[in-house]
Formats: structure tokens, sequence, C-alpha cells
């Protein structure tokens, strides 16, 4: 790592004035987009102290807002660790028709826009719905206007994040090792959690952690189909709408400003262990 | 192109290989395959006469155009600078260089809405450079040039970490022998760095420009919503899915998903079939 990165260090083609002037030109355009904002809502924020920030946060609908998020992102990224696990093992090891139809529906919802997934899951699930109503009716489930349609609105968005981080690994995987395993009188679940599970566990992790993080943040399927009832379905992107929209400033850049220390934090977690995973297997 | 059909098949019996396939295969129906059959049935569902009339209204129109306009704008602005930031991350060494790797991904983290809301505390009527904008008579938020900001910051990512690993793959050896032959620094660019980042830079206008087209939360915020002035495609599907004009939504919310997926997977076949990869 060092050698390459020394070998990366004499790179630069003359360090002359375009190389500055490139230089200056990328971080300009850092720090005006993306450090400036940062900064100013944290000043804001913390315009009435910690003290003032936390009264804000632990008021009881930004704080119900907080918990449903989270626990609703946390459901889903259970749930999606499970399914894209299988789904990528299933896409990488096994042969069968529609396969190719299959690997192009798992990128699908990176390229529907979340508004319109929304939109989607109110007509197919809402209470006129042809799916909603009869689950309505037969079960008493309510999908949409409830956590039930948060949930699977961040199912459906964050899909593809664990089974792309794990397809590329599964592929590189030696199968010299299970036929070992096997050889040995391992049977499939055994040859699976032992010798095929561990080479995953990273690239699971920050895909999962991925996929968590952005369902944080998210907000366009949200607003559609969880209906914005107060302590109920309310998440903390579109409390933090509804604050904005009443000019409550306070309340909307306090409880943004843990949001973003979440994102935050969840986005160096995964920069720090995809370059361990890096250092780790150079190749990978 | 991936697991050669002659690899030995990890050993699990025929029943659970079924058990396997079948739980994928419905779960990938049941979450992405029926809500996409819907869109599509609602949309169709007063008629295709209803649903073209709903279409061809000239709000929807503009607010399309706008989003076009804007998506552009974001994809121009990307592929100059989004290309300088990864060049500069991957080929230059300075102080701070791991935070601000981490801070690129930033935005792709960050609630659509709280993007939105920094945008206003900084250019908004009681923001940071009001002084200065209402000096220079510039309008940003609740204005056009806001729904660029707002996206701009949203897609930030996509461009710099396609062309990263590709930069760091491509090495810096052919950029030397290159200006060892004489070559001045934008010679080398042009002639040897820009041709090696073609696919990544193909890929990286296509998340750029489907993201762009797709984004609601920030540009809501930051432009208010204005009918005729500052609605997109995506805040003229919520307004009319609010007023509930059911076709007018979904007819717009279908268009603009099948415009997204055809970019999209345009670009994926293109570099299957020139990359065979």
């Amino acid at each position: 790592m060092t050698a390459s990165q020394a070998r990366l260090r004499g790179a630069a083609p003359e360090p002359g004035w375009g190389t500055w002037a490139v230089r200056g030109a990328a971080l300009t355009y850092l720090t005006v987009l993306l450090i400036l904002p940062l900064f100013v809502i944290a000043q804001d924020g913390l315009r009435a102290g910690l003290a003032g920030l936390w009264r804000a946060v632990t008021l009881p609908v930004a704080w119900q807002a907080l918990r449903l998020t989270l626990w609703t992102a946390a459901l889903m990224a259970i749930l999606n660790a499970g399914m894209g696990t299988l789904t990528a093992f299933v896409l990488v090891r096994y042969e069968f028709p529609g396969r190719d139809w299959l690997n192009l529906l798992i990128d699908l919802p990176l390229a529907v826009p979340t508004l319109v997934t929304g939109v989607m899951l109110v007509i197919l699930y809402g209470p006129q719905g042809a799916l909603g109503g009869w689950l309505e009716s037969t079960f008493g489930w309510r999908v949409i206007f409830a956590p039930p349609g948060i949930v699977l609105a961040l199912l459906f968005i964050t899909f593809p994040f664990v089974v792309r981080a794990l397809q590329p690994v599964l592929e590189a995987l030696d199968r010299a090792q299970e036929e070992a395993a096997v050889t040995l009188g391992a049977n499939a679940w055994t040859t699976f959690w032992r010798v095929v599970f561990p080479p995953l566990l990273l690239p699971l992790t920050t895909g999962t952690l991925l996929s968590f993080a952005r369902a944080i943040g998210e907000f366009g399927s949200i607003v559609i189909v969880a209906g914005n009832i107060p302590l109920f379905s309310q998440t903390a992107a579109v409390y933090v709408f509804g604050e904005v929209e009443s000019e409550n400033r306070l309340g909307a850049s306090a409880v943004s400003l843990v949001m973003l220390a979440l994102a935050f934090v969840l986005v160096m977690l995964v920069d720090w262990l995809q370059r361990r995973r890096r250092s780790v297997s150079p190749q990978a | 192109m991936r697991a050669p059909a002659n690899a030995a098949p990890v050993r699990t019996g025929t029943w659970q290989r079924r058990l396997l396939i079948g739980l994928v295969l419905t779960y990938v129906t049941l979450l992405v395959v029926t809500p996409l059959a819907a869109l599509v049935y609602g949309a169709f569902a007063e008629g295709l006469p209803a649903l073209g009339q709903a279409l061809s209204q000239p709000v929807v129109w503009a607010a399309f155009g706008r989003t076009l306009i804007v998506a552009v704008i974001v994809v121009g602005v990307h592929s100059v600078f989004g290309t300088a930031l990864a060049w500069v991350m991957v080929r230059h060494r300075f102080r701070g260089q791991r935070w601000l790797n981490g801070l690129i991904d930033l935005p792709f983290a960050v609630s659509a809405v709280v993007v939105g809301y920094m945008l206003l505390l900084v250019f908004g009527r009681n923001g940071l450079l009001a002084p200065v904008l209402s000096a220079l008579q510039w309008r940003v938020a609740f204005a056009f040039p806001g729904l660029v900001l707002a996206t701009l910051f949203v897609t930030l990512p996509f461009m710099a970490r396609e062309l990263m690993p590709v930069l760091e793959a491509f090495g810096p050896e052919q950029e030397q022998a290159a200006a060892t032959l004489g070559a001045t620094g934008w010679q080398t660019f042009w002639l040897v760095t820009l041709p090696a980042l073609r696919w990544g830079f193909v890929y990286g206008v296509t998340l750029t420009f489907a993201r762009a087209l797709g984004e609601f939360g920030a540009v809501l915020v930051v432009g208010g919503g204005i009918e005729g002035r500052t609605d997109t495609a995506t805040v003229y599907i919520y307004r009319a899915l609010e007023e509930r004009q059911y076709v007018s939504a979904y007819g717009t919310a279908l268009a603009l998903g099948l415009l997204s997926l055809a970019v999209v997977y345009a670009s994926t076949f293109i570099r299957r079939r020139y990359r065979g990869a």
C-alpha cells in the first residue's frame, strides 16, 4: 500500500500552476457545495446551545419521528441483509431460466425515482388498491399510511445495495475450498457458514450499513406512503419537512443535525471498513 | 459474463436449490415487479384517452422540461468538476484527504429534505449569503438556481465515485510515459487519461442524470414547488396526488419512471456491448 502510494505521489505530471488550478477548483467545488451548507446548519442547530438542541430533539413528536425512522430502517436492514445475501448467492451459483432478467431487475430500484416508488406502493397497497383493499378487509392489515408501508418502501429502494456488494465477492471465491469442505464431510449448511460466509461478512456489513444510512434519510417514497400522521407514521425526514414549511427553524435544524450526525458516522464507518478490506486483500 | 455454466455449483440437493430459487423469485416479484405492474395499471385505469389528455397538459410539459434542463446542467457541471475532484483525490496527496474522501459520500446518506433545508439556510431569505445575493439581485431559493444547486448536492458522489476506481486501476505510468515523450499536462489528460476513463465517465453521467431526474425532497424544499416556476416532474406528481388528480399523477410517474429506466438500462447495454463485461 505504502509503495503504491509513494508511486502515486510522484504521479502528478509537472506540479505546475495547472495542477494547482485543478486542485483549487476541485476543493472549492467541494467546499461551496458541501462544507459550507454543513457548517451553516451546524451553527444554526447549536444556536440555542446543546440544551436547546436536546429540548428540540426530545419533543414527543420529534422523538417519536426519530424512533420510527430508526426502527423501520433497522428492520429493513435485517430483512435486506438476509434476502440480499440469498439473492446474490442464487444469482451467482445457480443456472435457471430468467436469471438474466432477475439480474437486470436488481438495478431497477436504483433507476426508479423514489417518489415514483411511493406512488407504485400506494396504487398497489392503498385502501382503494387491489391488494391493499383485500389485505385490510381480510386480515385487517394496514400497509399504507402505517409503518409496514415505510418498511416496504425502504426494502424496495435499498434492494440493490446488499446484492451488488456481495455479487463480485461471491464470483471471486475459490470453489476449491468448498469442494475440500464437502470432501471432508461437511454438509451444505456447514460449508456455507464456515467457508462461503466468512469472506462475505465485510461486504455484507458495508452494504447493510449503506442501506441503513440511505433509509434514515429517505423522503420521497415515505412522504407518499406514510401519510404523515404525527406520533404514528411520521418519520424524521417528513418531520423536518413539516417544520421547515411551518418555519420552526430550531426544530428543523435540531432534528436535521441529528440525522446529519447519524449519516456522517455511518458513512465514515463504511469508508473505514472498505479501506480495511482493501488493505486486507488488495485485489478485492 | 457471470459464473460459467460448467462451474460446479455448491452441492445442495435439487429441492434445496429449487426452494432457494423460488424464494428469491417470489421475493423479487412481490417487492419489485408487482408494484411496477400496479403503476402501469394505475396509469391506464381510466383508459388511454384520459392518460393522453393528462400527459398533454402544458403544466406537465413545463415540469418535464424544467427537470430535463436541471439534469443537463447538473451533468455538465459534474462532468467537469467531478472529474477534477476524482483526479485530485486519486493523484494528489494532501492533509485532510481521508476526511474529504468520506465527505464525498455524505450526500448519498443525507436526507434530501435536510439538503434542501441547508441550502435555504445558506441561500434563503434570511440565509448566510442573503446580503450578498440581494445586493447582486440574485434569487436562488424559490427560483431555478436553487433547483440546480439542490440537485448538484444530491448527485455529488456519483461522478467522482465512478471515476476514482478507474483512475486508481489505470495508474500514472502511461501518463508519465506521455509526459516523458514531451506531452504537456493538457495533452496527457486529453489523449491518455480521458480515453481510459471513458466507461467510468459514461456510467457516472448515467447515474448522475437518472438521479437528477428523480430528485424530489431537496428540490421541493428549496424550490417551494411554485407552479409554473419551480415545479419539476417529481414536484408536479406530488402536487397532483395532493389534488387527487390521480390519472395525471400516475401517468406522469409512469413517464418519469420509464425515462429514468431507459437511461440506466441503455447505458448498461452499451457498456456490455462494447466491453463484453
